[in-house]
């Protein structure tokens, strides 16, 4: 175990070096930075909450990090212990987006995100609906035709029950007129496995987050037919959702949270730590390598956010019988 | 021919020295890990993530290319040595290699194992590099209805691990499926037998299980029958080396593990588990002395450490030319490309064959490297089943606490090996087979998840799994699997009549 250990140590220190010079400095620098991500290493909280790391000890912000996991059931087996035993603390954030909401209520967990303090919504990855490179379906009016003639003929991969995959095909249902649980939501676990079904036209269409099929479609193997963004996307040859007439938009967001119980002073300090950093070139930079859209929303606006996305995700399982 | 220029430019690149300390470095960790039962390939690729951000890709690559495959060699030893399996696809070599090594024949089967690994592995790694696109267009075609017909011909096989009872075998196999169950279920997304628990939610891990059943259940047992009977040394029979005997009964095996375990491990929802069951099934089915399994059959090691090693192999043919994950470790490694920049799919074959080719060629020579580590090893490694067994179990129950803790520091993990460490104690005193839970386990939850799947897909019309082709060639190999040595049974008594069988 002598080179587990060494390697370890010279991971940690790779990440230590800064990698570029230092920024302006707007706030003080805090000591020792405690990140939470209620899940495993290598997934899309991990990588914010390591994204996050980098950019903050990069531009100064902070000297040291120290990024706990505790995976489990899209958060709803780290949330508690975020909210119990972080209670206070003015040092530490916790990585959670929109998966954590749906999760929560799916699992009719007594907690809710509304139950931390919200510091800022850090970036977001927008939907997209495809179909295999063989289909008949050209448009997004074709493929609501075909879910409107017969929900049951038209299968949609996506990730797990209750997703964000699924949740889209939801609000794409609902608001062409077919009957949320008419759907037939296939599921698989998690994107590779779908991308896979959609290749060997297994299914009709698949949803996913962009960056899962955008390989895929630049090698013309699969159709973009929409994305669930708000307005057309530099690079991306498709229209929206609502350009398509289908009047719904779904980002799936990620952002930070601070335990409860900080005082007011240590939540303005966060909030300005946070701005800082979403306004340096390095945060920036990662963003556009890691393809996520930088949508920063911050404090007072961001918990109000987080209420009303309760309440949409909350309806939309609700019709999907999920809730 | 243009495979194999290339693959000569990917040597150059693999055989820099820089890259070949970073392969060195990947087969030590992974050889490492895969001992530690709960610590996985994908957990140490993820936690040397960061190392991205200061070293070359090819060298990240090989560095991480050398940690999958020796995790895959290195699960095999403990299996063998402690019936303590490391990772999930080294299960199966539990089942002879640890009765091998209580006949005296560790040495046989660590060496069968590790040159079973290298020969599937080099073969595999030879399908990645010229076999790719065919593999992957015929993985592609198989959808959830062929899947579920591939888990009815894997269940089919379970038979082989039953034992003489029956009903104490399906008992196990039925608590099995039911352990699988557990967690949210992936097509409604509703909890099931969670008994409320959160931490439940994403199922139970089946090395916890595995590791309960064999290592503390088979502890326990130990325990228990100290007060009854002497101390019993294992005595090393023969030579530590494979006898020629053993290298006879080992090669074909060898050979059929990897033909089963390259595609299946190429296969969207195939994974390194099921060609282990076939594996271990055919085997049992084509020896010669199919009366050994169960008491220390090498076939039984030969054919399953090479089907999964051959489908890790497999694992990196969708990744490499779709850019498409089908394993968690694939997964992680995709990540690790998207942090250099460089987006994983079709095409990558085509912008980056340096870095390409450069992994391939460190796979042979991983390869190489993790032989040569390995089989000096074993000598070393045989010496510990001569620790006196209060020690050594001591030391088994030590190893299998600090690794279940290591795959989520959840405490509910720890309270879970031990009761199902219980569980397995009162299984072996009464007599049930174990591996039939892990199997059950393993393949209930895919079998149920493809069928839905399926069903779904096909509006409710069951006759899908007749009318693929694909899916009615598989439940027929099933049929005749299950029904084929009757009917030659009955064929042969006919003229034979009044010969006992």
């Amino acid at each position: 175990m002598f080179t587990r250990r060494d390697l370890m140590a010279g991971a940690a220190a790779a990440s230590l070096l800064p990698l570029a010079g230092a920024n302006a400095q707007t706030a003080a620098p805090v000591d020792l930075l405690k990140i939470f991500v209620p899940a495993a290493p290598g997934g899309g909280w991990d990588q914010t909450a390591r994204a996050v790391e980098n950019v903050l000890r990069a531009t100064k912000l902070v000297n040291g990090a120290q990024i706990t996991n505790v995976p489990g059931a899209g958060g709803a087996v780290g949330l508690p212990q975020f909210i119990n035993q972080w209670k206070g603390q003015g040092n530490a954030l916790m990585v959670a987006g929109m998966v954590m909401v749906g999760s929560l209520i799916a699992n009719k967990s007594a907690l809710s995100l509304t139950q931390v303090t919200p510091i800022a919504r850090l970036t977001g990855e927008f939907q997209a609906l495809v179909v295999p490179a063989s289909s008949p379906f050209k448009t997004t009016k074709d493929f609501v035709d075909a879910l409107k003639a017969d929900p049951t003929k038209v299968p949609v991969a996506g990730g797990s029950a209750g997703g964000s995959d699924h949740i889209l095909l939801g609000m794409i249902a609902k608001a062409v007129g077919v009957p949320a649980p008419k759907v037939s939501y296939v599921a698989f676990a998690g994107g590779g496995p779908a991308v896979a079904a959609l290749l060997g036209s297994q299914v009709a269409a698949g949803i996913s987050g962009y960056g899962e099929f955008g390989e895929q479609i630049k090698a013309g193997k699969l159709r973009l037919l929409a994305i669930s963004a708000d307005k057309r996307q530099e690079g991306i040859d498709a229209p929206t959702l609502k350009e398509g007439g289908v009047d719904v938009e779904l980002f799936n967001w990620r952002g930070v949270f601070a335990p409860p119980g900080v005082s007011d002073a240590q939540r303005a300090a966060m909030v300005k730590l946070i701005e800082s950093m979403t306004a340096s070139p390095q945060w920036a930079d990662i963003c556009k390598k890691q393809d996520w859209t930088p949508i920063t929303l911050t404090g007072a606006e961001y918990g109000k956010y987080i209420e009303s996305e309760t309440a949409r995700i909350r309806d939309i399982l609700k019709d999907l019988g999920l809730a | 021919m243009d495979a194999l220029a290339q693959l000569a430019q990917g040597f150059a690149v693999a055989l820099t020295p820089i890259n070949l300390m970073w392969c060195l470095v990947g087969c030590t960790l992974g050889t490492a890990i895969g001992v530690l039962p709960g610590l996985g390939p994908a957990l140490t690729i993820a936690l040397l993530l960061p190392i991205t951000f200061k070293v070359e890709p090819a060298s990240a690559f090989i560095l991480f290319a050398g940690i999958y495959y020796g995790a895959m060699y290195g699960g095999s030893t403990t299996s063998i040595l402690l019936n303590t399996p490391g990772e999930s696809a080294t299960i199966v070599t539990a089942l002879e290699g640890n009765k091998m090594a209580r006949g005296g024949r560790a040495g046989a089967a660590l060496a069968t194992s590790a040159i079973g690994s290298f020969v599937a592995g080099t073969l595999g790694t030879l399908g990645i590099a010229f076999l790719a696109p065919v593999v992957v267009d015929v993985a592609l075609r198989f959808g959830p209805a062929d899947y579920f017909s591939l888990m009815v011909l894997a269940f089919v096989t379970v038979s082989a691990v039953l034992g003489s009872s029956a009903v104490r075998g399906l008992t196990a196999l039925f608590f099995g499926i039911w352990l699988g169950l557990i967690g949210v279920d992936l097509q409604t997304g509703q909890a099931r037998f969670t008994f409320g628990l959160q931490e439940l939610l994403d199922g139970v891990n089946v090395i916890v299980v595995a590791v309960g059943l064999f290592a503390v259940g088979e502890t326990l047992y130990m325990a228990s029958r100290r007060l009854s009977s002497d101390d019993e040394i294992i005595p090393l029979r023969g030579s530590l080396w494979m006898t020629r005997e053993e290298w006879s009964r080992s090669w074909k095996p060898w050979l059929r593990g990897t033909a089963l375990g390259f595609p299946i491990g190429a296969m969207p929802a195939g994974g390194a588990e099921i060609p282990t069951f076939l594996s271990y099934f055919i085997e049992k089915k084509l020896s010669r002395k199919p009366e050994e399994f169960g008491h220390g059959a090498i076939e039984g090691v030969a054919g399953p450490e090479a089907a999964n090693n051959a489908s890790a192999a497999g694992v990196l043919v969708p990744m490499l030319t779709l850019g498409l994950p089908t394993s968690a470790t694939a997964a992680i490694m995709l990540s690790a490309f998207q942090s250099y920049g460089i987006n994983p799919g079709p095409m990558l074959l085509q912008s980056q064959p340096q870095l390409v080719w450069g992994l391939i060629a460190s796979l042979f020579i991983g390869n190489v490297m993790l032989l040569a580590l390995n089989l000096p090893m074993i000598a070393i490694w045989v010496k510990m089943l001569q620790i006196p067994a209060p020690i050594l179990y001591a030391g088994i129950l030590v190893f299998a606490t600090i690794g279940t803790y290591g795959i989520s520091q959840s405490p509910i993990d720890l309270i879970l090996l031990y009761a199902i460490g219980a569980v397995g104690y009162l299984m072996r005193r009464y007599d049930f087979p174990t591996a039939p839970v892990i199997i059950g386990m393993i393949l209930g939850p895919l079998a149920e998840q493809n069928f839905r799947q399926a069903m779904t897909i096909s509006a409710g019309d069951w006759s899908v799994f007749f009318t693929r082709p694909l899916s009615a060639s598989i439940l027929a190999l099933a049929l005749i699997a299950v029904a084929g040595p009757k009917l030659y049974e009955l064929a042969t008594r006919a003229p034979a009549a009044g010969q006992a069988t």
